[in-house]
């Protein structure tokens, strides 16, 4: 076996470099030397983002096992600076008094997570594959259950390695289904071997429910909530963002790459799952008080959104959901980050906390608004474009209705959006949150997602260069 | 010639600048900061006309240079929207003649709207506009044009309902957004249907001169009139409405309602030669395929023309006085882009038609920031409260007095000049048709020495505080455009502007000259028998001509036509049925979509039990319906 070929996967040596140092860093390190942890590793990661930020050649290790495409280097950077973005959100919280001494843990364990995706996401086998969705998901649930003297955070903990563990077990039973039918888990190989039978076609569908339970569709969601809001906040975000958006990028290859024989059927559940998960997510978001389970259902909805690239199944699907995800990206950590640090200063949560806000605090509601207004696909915020190229992927495959319910949809999501831009701007308040002086790092972050949400959708070169690759799938 | 990239950014960069800061920086800063911007714009400005006059003109005609170029929005290969910097004598000019007079207004507001509330915005809004105007003259493509143009109309809208606590203001302000939109409609759909012919939107490709960009449009032809006439004829159409050509004129005295610097900047100098500018851009498409719609200019410039002077000398409101004699003067301009024909003294319309453009933005800008003095000075639109000004006001007397001697086409100044080669131009087309010019220039004399006798002479009226002359912020401009007024008229302009680039050498026309300089000269002599003592005989004249007095004091009641249309007829027979079926269908459904979805969350609310078993179940029961579905169907 040639050991030198590893050495082509930069994305993730360097990541497990940076773990690494950070570990040694945390583990020897005093607390005179800790207090510059956060900066290093902020910086240290950002240089990571930067090293591995242009595409290559297509190149395969290891006889197939792992694969990579140009793609895959943008939304690994979409992932890397969401997670810098996470970082920056996270600083001011790590520095409070009941997670300073965890603060080294929070980096070891997102960045673990983060490689684990990476490799969940070049697998050109199941084996690889699940190993990454493992790594992706244990060190999760330790950063659910961050805070864990607080019962919320413990019990989020608990039932999200609960029922992830239970989705993984339908899954792993899906995959050894599938080497039971082809005697192979080469990707590869299985384009050719698989062909539609109904073993295929079940053991398919179990092998699914482990990704569709991270993208918490309908009616693999219903841990979304709990653990969205008793996480930590910035593990919520995280949570929301990059670990779904890695999700639906694999789940989209493997569907097209693995199951293309069966893509009628596949097609068919997702259907339904779409139209599921847009309708529950939205009827239930309207009913939520507190923001971040008011988030958790919104994500559940814009997961069904980005389904409808999946469902499209062409190249103009793939980059529309690259798209997508980038966008939703900036726009769901935006609007975390300004609930993180309202609830940082005030441990208010509610929708009608925000009574009065933009009087006390205009900056961030005037970030939320667009960062909503984004979510909600308002022209000219660049969530309005992502809506836009996700629905034209779809109608060209013809699925009208389908867009037509998705559109329908977005005018319910509007209405629970602009609850929060009223409360914030239209409804008065004695008692509206004090003025919040936010740090540096912060506000860092949320020029970068404000400028991202107003500034992507106006620049046409961005989705043109995302679908030069999208057309190398 | 990159550099002049620049003259875009900054003013955009001050708006924005100043738009962040909105009350936090003294009043003063800002007004400082917006001003020295416009300095440097402005001087931007003058060296790019010093350089592109200077080198452009290599092989005996002035060359297009396109300064900078970027695409946008590319739709197919050929159609694609490209941001870009066109240089060409009227851009170059037009970068002149806006910022020039942005910045005088600039510096005038120093002064005049000196402890206004909204200061920064105002200055704010003053580089939005200045921004969107010069985008509009730089543009190298229609569409680029067609957006620029929208913001000019959007950022006019924030500077005449600048004054947003009054009623009419805001009033103004929507009135001149919604009829400009309207006919910016007809703009777009012109474009649209250039577009879908020649398959381009560039100005170069479309101006080249090459019939085969239009090859598409012969014999093509709808509702019996050609495909290139219903293009450009709507493409005038937008041009119409920013230029406030009859019928959609309507909105320009309204608009008097703003500021009275913005008055000068936009309803002088700037956004209402837009139209007129469309026209000289696109001339050559005009003359060439449509001829029939350039002479409709014509015909619709000399009624708007006489129609608006004839207004004018019954408004007794000095800025409304100047707003029809506005519109009065691009009548004049439509006029002579409408008997232009093409190249050497064929193109003299066109050229004296951007002559004039230019010299009428300097003294009716002149005209506008002069009437703010005296608004400064009397708090008073009305001429009736004014009167024996001249002794308190020197300056501003003397700058207005020039202004109208220029307007008037009184040799030796600048508007005597530009307005003679427009008549020149129009005798030649038609006699009839420059005769009837030529007593529509003598109506122009007669109505602004009425005004400017009412203000400066006859009796003196008692004001509260005598009135005194204004700061020298706004002093300056005053005498500084009373400078170029005087002195303009004797830029050989035809050396500069011409529509196939040659130069061209200005002869008087001595016959003409003479013609327009006597029916000016008896003109004023009657204002001044008229208006210059008080006398009875304006009242005995307006009982003995009741009818068309009434009607010229009521601006013909097209106002009124308007309001019958909209309130009687269209919301009526329109509005009404539609807003029933948006109230009863429409609406109804959406409740229903409302209700319904409140329903099924209560409904399903207990699926979200927070039970990690009773989440485990469903995942399971999820994947095997889910399988057994796919499995058997």
């Amino acid at each position: 076996m040639n050991y030198a070929s590893f050495l082509q996967l930069h994305d993730e040596l360097s990541l497990l470099a940076l773990i690494v140092i950070l570990l040694i860093y945390d583990t020897f390190a005093n607390e005179a030397k800790m207090r510059y942890f956060q900066p290093i590793a902020i910086l240290l990661f950002s240089i990571h983002t930067l090293l591995n930020c242009v595409p290559r050649t297509s190149f395969e290790v290891a006889g197939g096992m792992y694969q990579y495409v140009p793609m895959l280097t943008y939304v690994k950077t979409i992932l890397n600076v969401g997670t810098l973005i996470v970082f920056l959100q996270a600083h001011h919280w790590l520095n409070g008094a009941s997670s300073i001494i965890r603060r080294g843990e929070f980096y070891f364990l997102t960045l673990s997570t983060l490689l684990g995706m990476y490799f969940m996401m070049s697998a050109g086998h199941f084996l690889l594959f699940f190993i990454g969705i493992e790594t992706a998901s244990i060190p999760m649930a330790t950063l659910v259950a961050f805070n864990k003297s607080n019962h919320k955070s413990a019990e989020a903990g608990a039932k999200y390695i609960l029922s992830a563990v239970f989705a993984s077990g339908i899954s792993l039973f899906g995959m050894s289904l599938i080497y039971g039918a082809t005697g192979t888990l080469y990707f590869n190989d299985l384009a050719t071997a698989l062909t539609g039978g109904p073993l295929q076609l079940l053991a398919m569908v179990f092998f699914a429910v482990g990704l569709l339970f991270k993208i918490s569709l309908v009616p693999f969601h219903l841990w979304t909530p709990d653990v969205y809001e008793g996480a930590p906040t910035n593990i919520t975000s995280y949570l929301s963002v990059i670990s779904k958006g890695s999700a639906v990028f694999v789940l989209f290859t493997i569907l097209i790459k693995v199951f293309g024989s069966m893509v009628h059927e596949w097609q068919a559940v997702l259907y339904g799952i779409i139209v599921l998960s847009i309708t529950v997510g939205n009827i239930f978001a309207i009913r939520q008080q507190n923001l971040k389970r008011f988030l958790a259902f919104s994500s559940i909805s814009q997961a069904g959104y980005i389904l409808l690239g999946v469902i499209s199944g062409s190249a103009m699907g793939m980059s529309s959901l690259v798209y997508y995800v980038l966008v939703y990206g900036f726009s769901n950590l935006a609007a975390f980050g300004v609930i993180a640090i309202i609830e940082n200063h005030s441990q208010k949560l509610n929708i009608k906390d925000y009574n009065g806000l933009y009087r006390t605090n205009p900056k961030l509601s005037v970030v939320m608004m667009f960062a909503l207004f984004s979510l909600a696909g308002i022209p000219p915020f660049a969530g309005f474009f992502s809506k836009f190229f996700i629905f034209s992927a779809a109608i060209q495959q013809g699925f009208y209705v389908l867009v037509f319910i998705a559109l329908v949809n977005t005018i319910i999501s509007l209405y629970y959006y602009l609850l929060v831009v009223k409360a914030m701007f239209l409804t008065n308040s004695d008692d509206a949150i004090a003025p919040i002086r936010s740090d540096l790092a912060l506000k860092v972050s949320l020029v970068i997602c404000t400028a991202a949400i107003l500034v992507i959708g106006l620049f046409s070169s961005i989705y043109n260069q995302i679908n030069v690759f999208g057309f190398g799938m | 010639m990159q550099y002049t990239l620049l003259i875009l950014i900054l003013p955009l960069l001050s708006f924005v600048i100043l738009g962040l800061v909105d009350s936090k920086w003294k009043a003063q800063v800002a007004g400082t900061l917006g001003t020295a911007i416009l300095v440097t714009v402005t001087l931007l400005s003058y060296y790019t006309a010093w350089e592109y006059f200077s080198t452009a003109n290599i092989t005996g005609s002035y060359q297009r240079i396109i300064a900078f170029e970027t695409e946008w929005v590319r739709f197919t290969d050929y159609l694609h929207i490209n941001l870009g910097i066109l240089l060409d004598p009227i851009s170059v000019m037009m970068l002149v003649v806006i910022s020039t007079v942005s910045l005088m207004v600039h510096i005038y507001s120093l002064g005049y709207m000196h402890g206004e509330k909204g200061f920064e915005r105002y200055y704010a809004f003053l580089s939005l506009f200045t921004f969107s105007m010069l985008g509009l003259v730089v543009a190298t493509n229609i569409f680029q044009m067609y957006i620029f143009w929208e913001l000019v109309g959007a950022s006019s809208y924030l500077l005449i309902g600048f004054y947003y606590t009054k009623p009419e203001a805001v009033a103004a302000s929507k009135k001149a957004f919604i009829v400009t939109r309207f006919a910016d409609l007809g703009f777009l759909i012109g474009i649209l249907v250039l577009s879908y012919y020649t398959k381009t939107f560039d100005f170069g490709i479309l101006t080249s001169g090459n019939a085969s960009v239009f090859a598409s449009t012969t014999g093509v032809t709808y509702m019996g009139i050609s495909v290139m006439s219903w293009a450009m004829g709507l493409i005038f159409v937008g041009g119409a409405g920013k230029s406030a050509m009859f019928p959609l004129h309507i909105w320009l005295p309204d608009a008097m309602e703003g500021p009275t610097p913005v008055s000068a900047l936009i309803h002088a100098a700037t956004m209402v030669v837009a139209g007129v500018y469309l026209v000289a851009r696109l001339f050559p498409v005009y003359y060439v395929y449509s001829p029939e719609v350039l002479h409709g200019v014509a015909y619709l410039g000399a009624i708007t023309s006489l129609f608006a002077a004839i207004i004018a000398c019954v408004q007794t409101d000095i800025k409304r006085v100047l707003a029809f004699s506005t519109i009065s003067q691009i009548g004049f301009m439509m006029v002579g882009l409408g008997v232009s024909g093409m190249g050497g003294h064929h193109g003299l319309g066109y050229m004296a038609s951007m002559f004039h453009l230019t010299t009428h933005a300097m003294f009716k800008a002149l005209l506008f920031l002069g009437a703010g003095s005296i608004i400064h000075a009397v708090h008073s639109n009305e001429m009736s409260l004014m009167g024996g000004l001249r002794k308190h006001m020197p300056i501003t007397h003397i700058s207005f007095l020039i202004a109208c001697l220029a307007i008037a086409g009184i040799p030796p100044f600048s508007g005597f000049f530009s307005k003679d080669e427009i008549l020149a131009a129009t005798f030649e087309f038609s006699p009839y048709l420059g005769a009837a010019m030529s007593f529509i220039a003598g109506l122009t004399a007669f109505y602004m020495f009425r005004l400017y006798y009412g203000i400066f002479w006859g009796v003196e009226h008692k004001h509260a505080h005598t009135p005194h002359e204004s700061p020298l912020a706004m002093a300056l401009p005053l005498i500084f455009l009373a400078t170029v007024t005087v002195f303009a008229g004797f830029i050989p302009f035809g050396e500069f502007v011409t529509n196939d680039g040659a130069p061209y050498e200005i002869e008087l026309n001595m016959l003409v000259a003479g013609i327009s300089v006597g029916v000016a000269l008896v003109f004023i002599l009657l204002a001044t028998i008229l208006y210059r003592k008080e006398s009875k005989i304006p009242t005995q004249l307006a009982t003995t001509f009741a009818g068309l007095h009434a009607a010229a004091s009521h601006r013909f009641y097209i106002d009124e036509v308007y309001l019958f249309i909209t309130k009687k007829i269209v919301f009526n027979l329109v509005s009404t049925p539609i807003a029933w079926f948006d109230r009863h269908v429409i609406d109804a459904t959406m409740d229903g979509f409302a209700s319904i979805t409140q329903r099924i969350s209560v409904l399903i609310k207990g699926l979200q039990s927070g039970d990690v078993q009773n989440y485990a179940y469903i995942i399971l029961m999820g994947a095997l319906v889910i399988a057994g579905l796919v499995i058997y169907f």
